[in-house]
């Protein structure tokens, strides 16, 4: 395609390009990059703003981080709560978004309709509204005490029980966090060619055996990027804890911008972290069975 | 003797049977999904639908254990409260046009930019590349204070150019994943196109905007459609930043309790509180033009994603 490109050509090709790309690079850097940077700066410094000499910092050290993670009465509660939302919720979601899709994979009358009714949420999820369903009833569809098996569960070792537990508090949440994922599961359901299902049933694969060896292995790019995904959409959104804390604590007395910025990159590290630990478990190329 | 008939017999017998089984099990499993996807589309819906109910709910029907389901009369009166508090006609039209802004510049930074990527060979496309995921994966919490910091010494804070301006240079919400279903669409299609089109006279810009647009409408659909909702339900940063006079119904749903107070509570004596009804009656109010959009546009939402390459690869 550009075997007799002039060198005029090429430079003209470059300079569009950069001139395309531009927009986007200058705010990347302008409103991403450097306020990323900068907040690693503010999160070291003691800030003090006068009116005569504007905005001052001087070099504290580890001093916020050191005081967030031990002196702050709140902030290590809502930085556990947060991430057990995150690490409980995340998992959940992407278990829940591939089954909803595997559902709705088949050929069925309805179909298009209850994919209308799985992804809606999506649409209206916000911060303010899920603090509304959570502060009234109406997310809690299980009312659990009412039935025999809330008791069961709990009578079982916690290993087990403080999962379900778990699923049956905040099964509308979890459903409702999964519109996006079940809709990608289904597109990649979608690609996997009726030749390969046809030869697998001809073989005898029952549709246990077809999950385990043929959807499965299809579908583990799509349930990394989904699971970082989930991962960075729960961890942003408004109503969490930690993300209360950052704004809360932005203008205390004494420590404004620096200590909320600590605040911020703590939970930002642990994220980073888990982001990482995810990747590294469900990386492509790691056990591959169908090539 | 007829062992040749019996063995034939039992035979058709026994296909007839396999074929019968088989049909029960599909008819069973056919059964066995709808009663799931009914099951689980009504815990999807059950919010709603309890926000609805309870929407119409009087301080007694609230109060009263034995109405759950069926309030005893249409009660309006939450609605009318919490049209007021919302200040709902003015409100509605804010968010609208400043959502509406921050759709239209997103879309064209982001369609700039993955047309920059994708159809012209670009030293250090890779790291741009990169770039763009980093940016999805930078959490808005890191950037908030040092983004405040800045449009505070511009003077911005409280105005509306501090959400357009990082839209219009395509650093808003989920920004990256718009640029990436961009840079999928525009490397799909021959170059042969745009060379054509050059050939003929037009300039680059002409060429983007003539050809590469038209053929990537879906992608525009998609970056219209999730922009709006995106940016709609965005109030961790742009409730930080917009001012009094530019809140967004979200927004003004996040400061309910305090502003019904400042608009019923203050009279002296007078049992006007806040309650879970009228709280559910505004809730409602904040999402029903999303779920109106969403009545109408249901097909381009979900077909966006899937169409959107993003599974692809």
């Amino acid at each position: 395609m550009k075997k007799n490109k002039t060198a005029g050509m090429r430079i003209r090709e470059i300079r569009n390009g950069y001139l395309f790309f531009a927009p986007w690079l200058i705010g990347f850097f302008a409103f991403t990059l450097f306020p990323f940077l900068y907040s690693v700066y503010l999160s070291f410094s003691d800030v003090t703003i006068s009116p005569t000499e504007g905005i001052k910092s001087s070099y504290v050290g580890f001093k916020w981080y050191i005081e967030a993670l031990t002196v702050d009465p709140t902030y290590t509660i809502s930085l556990f709560d947060t991430l057990r939302f995150i690490v409980l919720s995340t998992p959940m979601i992407v278990v829940a978004a591939l089954l909803l899709a595997l559902l709705l994979s088949g050929k069925y009358k309805g179909r298009t309709l209850f994919r209308a009714i799985f992804f809606f949420p999506v649409i209206i999820i916000s911060g303010p509204v899920v603090a509304e369903l959570l502060n009234s009833d109406a997310a809690a569809v299980i009312n659990p005490e009412n039935y025999v098996i809330y008791d069961f569960i709990r009578s079982l070792p916690e290993v087990i029980s403080a999962p379900l537990l778990y699923i049956f508090d905040n099964i509308v949440l979890i459903l409702w966090f999964s519109g996006v994922q079940v809709i990608m599961f289904l597109a990649g359901l979608q690609k996997i060619g009726l030749p390969i299902r046809e030869a697998a049933s001809i073989d005898g694969a029952s549709g246990w055996q077809m999950f385990w060896k043929i959807y499965l292995p299809f579908l583990k790019p799509l349930i990394l990027l989904n699971t970082i995904y989930t991962i960075v959409l729960l961890s942003g959104f408004a109503s969490n804890a930690v993300n209360g804390e950052i704004v809360n604590k932005m203008k205390l007395t004494g420590r404004v911008y620096g200590y909320s910025s600590a605040l911020s990159w703590i939970y930002f590290v642990i994220l980073a972290a888990l982001l990482g630990v995810s990747f590294l478990l469900l990386r492509p190329g790691k056990g591959k069975s169908i090539e | 003797m007829n062992k040749g008939f019996n063995r034939g017999l039992a035979l058709h017998m026994r296909e007839n049977s396999v074929r019968y089984k088989r049909k029960l099990y599909s008819g069973l499993m056919r059964l066995i999904i709808y009663f799931l996807l009914i099951g689980i589309g009504i815990v999807f819906l059950y919010p709603v639908l309890y926000m609805i109910v309870y929407s119409f709910k009087s301080l007694p029907d609230l109060v009263n254990p034995t109405i759950e389901w069926i309030p005893s009369r249409l009660y309006l009166e939450n609605y009318r409260k919490a049209l007021v508090v919302l200040d709902y006609g003015r409100s509605l039209m804010v968010t609208v046009i400043q959502v509406s802004l921050q759709t239209l510049l997103q879309t064209i930074s982001c369609a700039l930019a993955g047309y920059g990527l994708a159809r012209h060979n670009i030293p250090y496309k890779k790291l741009w590349l990169v770039f763009v995921v980093l940016a999805f994966l930078i959490p808005s919490q890191v950037t908030l204070i040092p983004k405040y910091l800045m449009f505070n010494n511009y003077g911005l804070v409280g105005s509306p150019l501090s959400i357009l301006l990082p839209a219009a240079f395509g650093q808003g919400v989920s920004s990256s994943v718009f640029v990436l279903v961009f840079h999928q669409f525009f490397s799909g299609y021959p170059l042969s196109f745009d060379e054509a089109a050059r050939i003929d006279g037009a300039g680059s810009f002409r060429v983007f905007y003539k050809i590469a647009l038209p053929i990537c409408i879906p992608a525009v659909i998609v970056s219209l459609l999730f922009s709006f909702v995106w940016f709609w339900n965005e109030t961790y940063l742009s409730g930080l930043l917009l001012g009094e006079d530019f809140r967004t119904l979200p927004m003004k749903l996040q400061s309910f309790v305090d502003e019904f107070n400042r608009s019923f509570g203050s009279v002296k004596g007078s049992v006007d509180k806040v309650n879970e009804s009228i709280r559910l009656a505004a809730t409602l109010l904040v999402v029903s033009p999303l779920l109106i959009l969403y009545l109408v546009l249901q097909r381009q939402f979900i077909e966006g994603i899937e169409s959107s390459g993003i599974t692809g690869e």
